[in-house]
């Protein structure tokens, strides 16, 4: 743990994080700026953790995961199972205390029934629901059902040495099929509708938006600062040494005697469940999940943010997510004035995603060590050997 | 005295008598004056002028015996006679009630007979009615004409007859059909006449033998028809009774209360509709008369507070019952002793010997109709497959040359795909059109494979992950700009005439003609890279790269050209498959994206480099989604997923595909 702290790169991000953190939170009490920034700041947070998992598994571990967000979304929807059972059970008791007999158990369940999943015809609740009543089991799902998903998937993938593009497809394809399952109406999970609602927190009703958005926005800056320093923990000694070797020449590793699947494996399960916890922050602030937010092409941009930022530096990682969340939140937005060339008006909504898509090709020909490379030029010293793309193989 | 007494009485009356009579014989006179100007009614005018009130009424209930009567008046023409009243020609003359066909002109109205047209008489518009049937008495009509039809000398005639018999079939139309069919001599027609027989027969036949033998005549004929027919034979009435059930009863199956099919409360609640058990008091019956009895707070001693489960809500109305407030409900047992009590069963509608044969026949239909079922799903099998193949060989073969996975290859897809339509706009003939637009979505995918290569690929060639970003960007970039350039909604790309319609074997399997030349086009590509690969220069040095690149080099071969080639063409591919699929679903900027996962697995399952493996993958996936999807067939999301799921296992035995690289390659 001392190698850590021992790294100026720790300290000043996680100084930098509380600085921010500090400042936005008093930004936000005086009412310097509005709700929905500090809900857009506290989410680019949950984004910045994701991706230091991601860089983890990609950057340090080699195994380009195109599967990740998957892991994000599946702690959005643990969570927002708590929050519209609980929600829709407060807003059904207070509906049935002015009938005139006491409502059962079973008046109350199938009430909650009709409330939730009468959208997709149905007025069961789903055995996958069975936690749903808890807040404790719930959270536990948050971790549980990504690990387990991340354990069996990595098992069966690495132990038949699945590895690189294949590996990457493989990730896709689950991500995929996660999507389409969840798009179904009887899936349990409200089909293409999601689960929306999620801002408004069982429990905290009389609490006004603004106050419930700092707390997540303090909530996500603090899961964001321990992420961080977890990921540091992980590759600083002897085990971050090992990964490394592994994305290096991984039958080399192999053959020095070392589980290279165990060590995969775990990595793996370690990042889906960062990832998880992440997107559990994210969804209620957010305030709705819907399968949309699971597609492949979410993993494949969090991948993204992370070369963009820099492979192999989790400041990197944040650097990257922050930057391109919040600038493509900004191109998006239709707050960037249009460009008007005469014959033409660049409408910066339509062109935002190519110049995205074509910075990245530059990006990774011409910075394969992304923003966080510039640093080099600062001469920071630093403990952890930085990423200098993949090595060339002598065949 | 009181006679003449009476006599004088009557005398105003005589008065009155007589003038009525001096009237009457002016009327006659006036009549008789105006029949003498023409001939006297012929048969068919005299049956009309029968029944002159029911034909002006035009009422669907009171008309059918008028119909029937001209239909079997055996009058020459009266066939016509019923077609001018359906057509609405024929008029009546309000003065006498005769039926005329009628012609408006001017004011009058020209008056003829309803058969021969020959002229009779003029009369003013306020004379007469014009006979307007409604559709219910044209239809009625129609039924009547049927018969005339059935031997009208044109054979056209005589087989839209037969339809239309077929369509409102009748019991009595099947001796006219008998009739008509023993003077047919046209062999179409006789066919058709045959057939509709048989159909009618089946239900309508007196006796049972003669229906069996015309359902048994429908055994293996898959037609809709014929199954149309025999299905509803064998439809059932759920009955309940107490014992055993009566002896002429044609039992289909007893049904056993409880089962998955038939629940306790489908039985009790049909023992209720039958009257042989009182209703049920369900939950909110119970809860209307709880809340409907509620003193100073509690309900028959039980305070209201508690009344919060099912249980206690039960004894509340226990207690309730048993102070004889309200009606005492049955308990579990009492329900259920009643149904055990009782036979429930379903019984057919038909006699045995009918619905037996009709089972019978329908078993053999239904095997039929299974195994057509299972072509007919190969056939679309075989067409998915051969989409996945045209989308995924480009890609298996730049994957296999250079390692390189191509993200951006849905997007060279959608190339040619919007290459396609835009020759259509320029274009008109859809057949021209297509026979530019197909190597003109090559030369676009080739070029626009070979900028790529060029320009981002070669750089990257030894982090095939970063290629795999990086290609991303790139599709990412191309997707926007298509949907900045074509907008988003949908184009379409047409097929020629000569590819519309499909390819019906028989009522169940088909298979439209542009899967057909979708299939054709990937025999035909499968085809030529198999020639280009193994009998040709490039295909030789293209292998020699993919089995070891610094041999090959050393050898004199330049793997950078070979890898710009192989790039182009894999792109060029691309583009036609661009086309192919244009042609079949709609053009979108996401064309290409809904047949990428598909593709590399296509690839992937099949072993990289090898087109006999994206054969085999496509193959695979396409028969695979089918299948899936045939077993549940109102959800292909789940088929999918299930696909998706297979192939993550299947991966866990053959991680390099089914045709995989051996020896030193596999190992770069």
């Amino acid at each position: 743990m001392r190698a850590v702290f021992a790294q100026p790169s720790t300290i000043i991000v996680l100084l930098a994080l509380a600085i921010f953190t500090g400042t936005i939170v008093v930004m936000a009490g005086n009412g310097d700026i509005s709700t929905s920034l500090v809900k857009v700041l506290g989410m680019t947070l949950c984004f910045c953790l994701a991706a230091v998992a991601m860089d983890l598994i990609w950057g340090y571990t080699g195994i380009l995961s195109l599967g990740h967000f998957a892991f994000f979304g599946i702690g959005g929807y643990a969570v927002g199972m708590w929050i519209m059972y609980a929600r829709t059970e407060a807003i059904v008791v207070a509906a049935q205390a002015s009938a005139a007999l006491p409502p059962t158990p079973e008046e109350i369940r199938s009430a909650i029934g009709t409330q939730i999943f009468g959208v997709v015809g149905s007025a069961e609740i789903p055995p996958l629901w069975m936690f749903a009543h808890s807040f404790w089991l719930q959270m536990l799902m948050v971790i549980l059902v990504p690990g387990l998903l991340a354990f069996v998937f990595g098992w069966l993938a690495f132990r038949s040495r699945v590895t690189g593009v294949y590996l990457s497809i493989l990730t896709q394809a689950m991500t995929l099929a996660l999507a389409l399952y969840l798009f179904q109406n009887d899936s349990g999970l409200r089909g293409n509708n999601g689960l929306s609602g999620l801002q408004n927190i069982p429990g905290f009703e009389g609490t006004p938006q603004s106050d419930i958005s700092i707390a997540f926005f303090i909530a996500s800056a603090v899961a964001l600062a321990l992420g961080y320093v977890l990921c540091a923990w992980v590759v600083s000694g002897k085990f971050g040494s090992v990964i490394r070797g592994i994305r290096d020449d991984e039958n080399r590793v192999r053959f020095l005697g070392y589980q290279v699947t165990h060590f995969k494996l775990f990595v793996f399960v370690l990042t889906a469940v960062i990832c998880a916890i992440a997107g559990a922050l994210y969804y209620p602030q957010a305030g709705i999940i819907n399968p949309a937010e699971i597609a492949p092409i979410a993993s494949i941009y969090l991948a993204v943010w992370v070369a963009i930022g820099g492979r192999g530096r989790l400041y990197g990682a944040i650097l990257g997510a922050a930057t391109v969340s919040l600038l493509s939140t900004w191109f998006t937005g239709g707050r960037v004035p249009d460009i008007d060339l005469g014959f033409t008006r660049i409408l910066w909504v339509d062109w935002w995603t190519v110049l995205l898509g074509l910075s990245f090709v530059l990006v990774t020909l011409f910075a394969p060590k992304g923003l966080a490379g510039l640093f080099d030029y600062l001469r920071l010293p630093s403990a952890v050997k930085p990423y200098k793309g993949e090595p060339k193989r002598i065949k | 005295m009181p006679i003449h007494a009476a006599a004088r009485a009557m005398r105003p009356l005589f008065a009155a008598l007589a003038r009525l009579t001096l009237g009457l014989v002016a009327a006659f006179a006036v009549l008789i004056g105006a029949a003498a100007a023409q001939p006297a009614p012929t048969p068919i005018e005299q049956l009309l002028l029968d029944h002159t009130a029911e034909i002006q009424e035009s009422s669907r209930r009171t008309i059918g015996p008028v119909i029937d009567a001209i239909a079997a008046s055996g009058i020459d023409g009266a066939d016509t006679v019923l077609e001018r009243w359906s057509n609405r020609e024929l008029v009546a003359r309000t003065t006498d009630g005769r039926i005329f066909l009628g012609a408006r002109q001017g004011n009058d109205y020209v008056l003829s007979h309803v058969i021969t047209g020959e002229e009779l008489a003029t009369a003013p518009r306020g004379d007469v009615s014009e006979l307007r049937p409604n559709r219910g008495i044209q239809g009625l009509i129609a039924t009547a004409l049927v018969r005339f039809q059935l031997t009208n000398p044109d054979a056209d005639v005589r087989k839209s007859a037969v339809a239309s018999i077929l369509s409102d079939p009748s019991e009595e139309q099947l001796p006219l059909l008998r009739e008509a069919l023993a003077a047919e001599e046209t062999p179409s027609v006789k066919r058709e006449m045959l057939l509709a027989e048989r159909l009618l027969a089946l239900r309508f036949a007196d006796d049972e033998a003669e229906r069996v033998a015309a359902i048994e005549s429908f055994a293996g004929d898959i037609s809709v028809t014929a199954r149309a027919a025999i299905t509803p034979l064998l439809a059932t009435t759920t009955k309940v009774i107490e014992g055993e059930p009566a002896e002429d009863e044609n039992v289909a199956r007893v049904l056993s209360p409880g089962s998955e099919t038939f629940g306790t409360a489908a039985a009790y609640d049909l023992l209720v509709r039958n009257d042989m058990a009182p209703a049920i008091i369900d939950a909110a019956q119970r809860d209307a008369a709880l809340v409907a009895n509620i003193e100073n707070g509690s309900v028959a001693g039980v305070p209201v507070a508690s009344l919060d489960s099912r249980e206690a809500r039960d004894e509340a109305y226990a207690r309730l019952a048993a102070a004889g407030t309200v009606r005492p409900t049955l308990t579990e047992e009492d329900r259920d002793d009643l149904i055990s009590g009782h036979t429930f069963y379903e019984a057919y509608l038909q006699p045995k010997a009918i619905t037996d044969a009709a089972e019978t026949a329908l078993n053999g239909i239904q095997t039929k109709v299974g195994a057509y079922q299972v072509l007919d799903l190969s056939l679309d099998a075989l067409s998915l497959a051969s989409i996945y193949f045209l989308a995924a060989i480009g890609l298996a073969i730049t994957f296999g040359v250079m390692g390189v996975i191509n993200m951006a290859h849905g997007e060279f897809i959608m190339m040619g795909a919007y290459t396609g339509y835009v020759v259509q706009q320029f274009v008109p003939d859809r057949t021209l059109s297509i026979i530019i637009a197909l190597p003109l979505a090559f030369a676009v995918g080739f070029v626009a494979g070979v900028i790529l290569e060029r320009l981002v690929i070669r750089w990257l060639y030894h982090r095939p992950l970063e290629t795999l970003l990086a290609t991303f960007g790139i599709s990412i970039a191309l997707q926007q700009l298509a949907k900045n350039i074509f907008g988003t909604q949908a184009r379409p790309l047409t097929s020629p005439d000569w590819l519309a319609g499909s390819w019906e074997i028989n009522a169940i399997a088909g298979i439209s003609y542009i899967r057909i030349a979708i299939f054709v086009l990937a025999l035909v590509f499968f085809a030529a890279l198999l020639l280009v690969l193994n009998r040709t220069r490039l295909g030789l040095e293209v292998r020699s790269v993919t089995q070891n690149r610094r041999m090959a080099s050393s050898m004199g071969i330049n793997p950078d050209r070979i890898n710009m080639l192989t790039f182009g063409l894999g792109s060029g591919i691309a583009g036609i498959a661009g086309i192919a699929i244009g042609l079949y679903a709609q053009v979108t900027s996401e064309i290409g994206q809904q047949y990428i996962v598909q593709s590399f697995m296509t690839v992937v399952v099949g072993g990289v480099g090898n087109v006999w493996g994206t054969l085999t993958g496509a193959a695979m996936i396409g028969f695979l989604q089918k299948g899936i999807e045939w077993f549940n067939p109102s959800n292909t999301l789940a088929a999918q997923t299930y696909m998706i799921i297979f192939i993550i296992i299947f991966i866990q035995f053959r991680p390099r595909g089914i045709f995989a690289l051996k020896g030193r390659a596999a190992e770069a």
